[in-house]
């Protein structure tokens, strides 16, 4: 079973947890001057990339919080979690090791 | 007429205390709970008022009778003597009055059984994907995990016990998988 560091919990089994999407997807502050077109493309268009992705998840079964997480979806590896609300990491920092 | 005089009466649908080979099973009397919901400061003028200390994250702080337990960043389960339910629900609102927060009453909500004894590490393990060491679970901790598929609040109160709250309806089968549990201790 996969353990996964819930920023609050430490690591936890991964049965504890939901997925919740990309993260990082902002919502404009004034919706109401946004076209169509960059509305379609925050309600829908998502990355799906091949290697790190930064995506939401929720302890649901623990405390409860969402959180974000640095993914590889070619190993499953997950390389960095960390609150929400905290800035996104270098992706290729990340990759290469040299965040913590 | 009294409020206290108007609620509904309770009955446990919890199986009666039974000893298992190396672990006693009880039911948790009828408690007052509340869940409180806000910032830090909240938790802290709560616990004022029951005569606790805000309790630190994954564990909980308690006395003879009341409780606080962590359950998130922001949430705590409040326990209490029953009867203390309606002057302490008063109490706690009046004193977060100015506070935005959350506290909502879930007595009727959660039941909770209570495991005793040197088996009780190994039934628990059963239903429960943590490590119950006492190195990584040590007495005080409390959490919110899964037995099985519910989730359960578990709070280990001394090296060998337990108490394991979960939600009223889950019971039947939490407290199933420890019958079939401990028939494998």
């Amino acid at each position: 079973m996969l353990l996964i560091e819930c920023p609050y919990c430490g690591p936890r089994p991964e049965l504890e947890f939901r997925y919740g999407g990309e993260a990082h997807v902002a919502r404009a502050a004034d919706p109401a001057t946004v076209d169509d077109e960059h509305w379609t493309a925050f309600l829908f268009w998502r990355g799906n990339p091949k290697g790190l992705h930064f995506e939401r998840w929720r302890h649901a079964s623990g405390c409860g919080r969402f959180f974000n997480c640095a993914r590889d979806t070619v190993s499953d590896v997950i390389v960095k979690t960390y609150k929400a609300g905290e800035p996104k990491p270098d992706a290729a920092r990340l990759m290469t090791g040299t965040t913590p | 007429m009294g409020e206290s005089s108007m609620m509904a009466e309770r009955r446990s649908i919890l199986p009666a205390a039974v000893a298992w080979h190396g672990v006693r099973y009880e039911p948790v009397e009828a408690m007052a709970r509340f869940v409180l919901r806000g910032s830090d400061a909240v938790c802290s003028t709560a616990a004022e008022v029951i005569g606790l200390s805000n309790p630190s994250v994954l564990r909980a702080s308690h006395d003879e009778h009341r409780a606080i337990l962590w359950q998130g960043p922001d949430e705590w389960l409040i326990l209490a003597p029953e009867v203390e339910r309606v002057a302490l629900l008063q109490r706690l609102e009046t004193a977060l009055a100015q506070a935005p927060h959350a506290l909502v009453d879930v007595s009727h909500r959660n039941v909770a059984v209570r495991l005793e004894g040197e088996a009780a590490t190994r039934l628990l393990a059963t239903g429960i994907m943590l490590d119950l060491d006492e190195a990584a679970f040590p007495v005080g901790m409390t959490t919110r995990t899964l037995f099985g598929k519910a989730d359960v609040t578990l709070w280990r109160q001394a090296p060998q016990r337990f108490h394991l709250e979960t939600w009223r309806s889950f019971a039947p089968y939490v407290i199933g998988l420890l019958q079939a549990g401990a028939r494998g201790l």
